[in-house]
C-alpha cells in the first residue's frame, strides 16, 4: 500500500469501529462584540443573524468531512463570547440573549451553544451581575444554550462574593427543571481559570482574545486507549503504560487536527486548536475510569486512583502535543461522573466519593462534572465544594470546573437520568457540615504567591 | 488523490470482482490490492486513484454496500491513514 501498511489500515478501522474512536465535537467560535448595541432588541437581532451568517454551512460541511474519512463527528457546536459583555451594553433582560442564541441554534441544526457567560474573578460589572441572576431563567427556557461562570483565577485570586451566588443559582437552576431531571443544573459550569478556546460544553464560550470566527476540535477515543492497554503483557511496567497511551494520543490528536484543518479551509475560517480530551461517554468501552481499571485497580475510586489519573492525564498531553503544534482548550482526561459507564458503577456501589472525585481533579483536565447531589443540599455547601475546586486550581495553576445537579426531591440513593450524551447517575452524599459563616464572610480570597511571576 | 476500501467479512465467491466492478463503474483506478483469508474470515485493502472519479466517495461507498452484501466496507481518503500512522 505504497507508504500504508495493512497492519495500520486495519487499526484505524478497529479503533473507530470497536472502540468509539470519533470527533466529539468540532466547534464553531464566534465573536459577538460586533453585535453589541444600546438596544437589547438590536443587539439580539444582530446575534441572531451574525450567527446563523457565521454557521449556516457548519453541520453540512461536517457531513461531508465525516464522509470523505469515514470518522464520525458527534456533535458540531458554537461557541459565542461572554454574553454578559453584551448584556452590560445593552442592559435589559439577558434571557433575550438566551433566546436569540437557542433559536440561532435550531436554525443552523447544532446541538449546543455555549457562552451565557460572564467573567467575574476579580469582581462584577453591571452586565456580569445580571446575566448571573437571568441563569436559571435562561437555562429552563432554552434547551441548547449553555452558560459557564469564571469565579476565579490564579492571577487574581477568587471572587468569594461570586461563589457565594453560584451556589444559589445552581440550587434555583436545578429547582426551576426540577421536573426535567433537574438539566438547567447540568448545562451550567462554574470555573476558576476558564480557557478561552475550549470546544467542550457546557463550559465553551468565545474569549475576548480570540479571532472574529475560528474552529475548534475536540477529539476523544477513552475506548481506544482502554483497549491499546488491554493488549499489553500483562505484567508491562508502569513506564510502558505511560509510553502505550502516548502513542495511542498521538494517533487521535492527529486525526483531529486533520479533521480541524480541513474543516477550517472548507468554512473559510481559521483553525483553532485541537483539544485532546479523553472524553467518555456512557457507552460501554467509552469509559475513562474503565481506563483506570485497566491500568490496575480493583474500582475507581480505591487507593491509587488519583495516581493512575495521574499518569494518564500526562501521557494524553505528551502524546498529543507532539501530535499537533495547536494543542488548547482543557486537553487532559475528563472524570464527569454521569457521562462514564465505570464512574456511575464506581459511585454507585459506594467505592468513588465527592472527597476522592475531588483529589482526582488535583491532577484531571478539569473538575467535579456532573456529579449529582442530593437536593435538599444547602447553597452554602455547595458554595464551600466550588471554593474548594477553585482553590486547587487557583493554587496549581490550571482549569478547574464544578458541575454539579442537586436532585430536587430526591436523596442518597435516587438517581437522575438525562438520556444522551449527559448520562445518568446516582445521587452523592455530600458532606452535610456548613460552611456558611465563611462564605458570607465574602471578598476575595488573595491570588497566590504563584502568581507574581513577572 | 487516493482512497482506501477496506472489506472484511465471510469469505465467499466473487468478493474482488464485485468490488473491482464497482470501482470500474465508478471510474476508480485500482492502484494496488493487499487480501488475506484467516480460516474463514476475509479481510481486504485495497487502494484506488480518485483523481477521475466520476460520482463522489459517499456514493462510491453506497454502491458498494448495495453490490457487496454481508460484507463490512468503508472507504475513506487515504490522509486519515497518513496522518495517524506517518509522523
Amino acid at each position: 500500500m505504497g507508504l500504508l501498511n495493512m497492519t495500520d489500515i486495519m487499526e484505524t478501522i478497529t479503533m473507530i469501529q470497536e472502540e468509539h474512536l470519533d470527533i466529539r465535537t468540532v466547534t464553531m467560535g464566534i465573536s459577538l462584540l460586533d453585535c453589541a448595541d444600546g438596544d437589547i432588541e438590536h443587539s439580539c437581532g444582530k446575534v441572531y443573524d451574525k450567527v446563523v451568517r457565521r454557521a449556516e454551512r457548519l453541520v453540512q460541511v461536517c457531513d461531508g468531512i465525516e464522509k470523505k474519512y469515514g470518522i464520525p463527528i458527534i456533535n458540531k457546536r458554537l461557541s459565542v463570547t461572554p454574553v454578559a459583555v453584551l448584556a452590560g451594553a445593552s442592559g435589559g433582560d439577558p434571557v433575550r440573549y438566551a433566546l436569540s442564541l437557542e433559536q440561532a441554534a435550531n436554525t443552523v441544526g447544532v446541538n449546543f451553544i455555549g457562552g451565557f457567560s460572564a467573567l467575574v474573578h476579580k469582581g462584577f460589572s453591571p452586565g456580569d451581575r445580571a446575566l448571573i441572576d437571568a441563569i436559571p431563567a435562561a437555562l429552563s427556557e432554552t434547551e441548547r444554550v449553555c452558560s459557564s461562570v469564571n469565579i476565579g483565577s490564579t492571577k487574581s485570586g477568587i471572587n468569594m462574593d461570586a461563589v457565594a451566588l453560584m451556589g444559589r443559582t445552581i440550587l434555583e437552576t436545578a429547582e426551576r427543571t426540577a421536573d426535567r431531571q433537574c438539566i438547567g443544573a447540568a448545562k451550567l459550569v462554574v470555573f476558576c481559570n476558564a480557557v478561552e478556546d475550549n470546544p467542550f460544553m457546557a463550559g465553551a464560550f468565545h474569549g475576548t482574545g480570540e479571532p472574529d470566527c475560528v474552529i475548534n476540535v475536540g477529539v476523544s477515543g477513552p475506548g481506544v486507549v482502554r483497549s491499546a492497554l488491554e493488549k499489553a503483557p500483562p505484567h508491562a511496567d508502569l513506564t510502558a503504560v505511560a509510553e502505550i497511551i502516548k502513542k495511542t494520543a498521538f494517533k487521535i490528536t492527529r486525526m483531529g487536527q486533520l479533521v480541524g484543518v480541513e474543516a477550517s479551509e472548507m468554512l473559510g475560517v481559521p483553525f483553532g486548536i485541537v483539544d485532546l480530551s479523553l472524553a467518555p461517554t456512557p457507552a460501554v468501552g467509552d469509559s475513562v475510569a474503565h481506563i483506570l481499571e485497566e491500568i490496575g485497580l480493583e474500582q475507581t475510586g480505591s487507593c491509587g486512583t488519583t495516581a493512575a489519573l495521574a499518569l494518564l492525564n500526562d501521557a494524553v498531553k505528551k502524546g498529543g502535543v507532539m501530535a499537533s503544534s495547536s494543542v488548547g482548550g482543557l486537553s487532559g482526561a475528563f472524570i464527569p461522573v454521569s457521562e462514564d459507564r465505570g464512574m456511575i458503577a464506581a459511585a454507585e456501589s459506594g467505592s468513588l466519593t465527592i472527597e476522592k472525585l475531588e483529589a482526582m481533579t488535583a491532577v484531571c483536565s478539569v473538575g467535579l462534572d456532573m456529579v449529582i447531589v442530593p437536593g435538599d443540599t444547602h447553597a452554602d455547601i455547595i458554595s464551600g465544594l466550588i471554593a474548594d475546586e477553585a482553590a486547587i486550581g487557583m493554587i496549581n495553576g490550571k482549569t478547574t470546573a464544578v458541575r454539579v445537579i442537586p436532585a430536587i426531591g430526591k436523596n442518597v440513593g435516587d438517581a437522575l437520568s438525562f438520556g444522551g450524551l449527559l448520562g445518568r447517575g446516582p445521587v452523592m452524599k455530600i458532606h452535610a457540615g456548613l460552611p456558611s459563616k465563611m462564605i458570607e464572610r465574602g471578598g476575595r480570597i488573595p491570588a497566590p504567591l504563584g502568581s507574581l511571576r513577572n | 488523490m487516493k482512497a482506501v476500501i477496506t472489506v472484511i467479512g465471510k469469505d465467499m465467491v466473487g468478493i474482488l470482482a464485485k468490488v473491482s466492478a464497482t470501482c470500474a463503474d465508478a471510474n476508480a483506478n485500482i492502484i494496488e490490492v493487499s487480501q488475506s483469508v484467516l480460516q474463514d474470515y476475509f479481510a481486504m485493502v485495497m487502494l484506488i486513484d480518485t483523481e477521475n472519479l466520476n460520482v463522489d466517495l459517499a456514493r462510491l461507498d453506497e454502491n458498494l454496500k448495495k453490490n457487496v452484501t454481508g460484507m463490512q466496507i468503508h472507504v475513506m481518503h487515504e490522509d486519515i491513514f497518513n496522518s495517524m500512522h506517518r509522523i
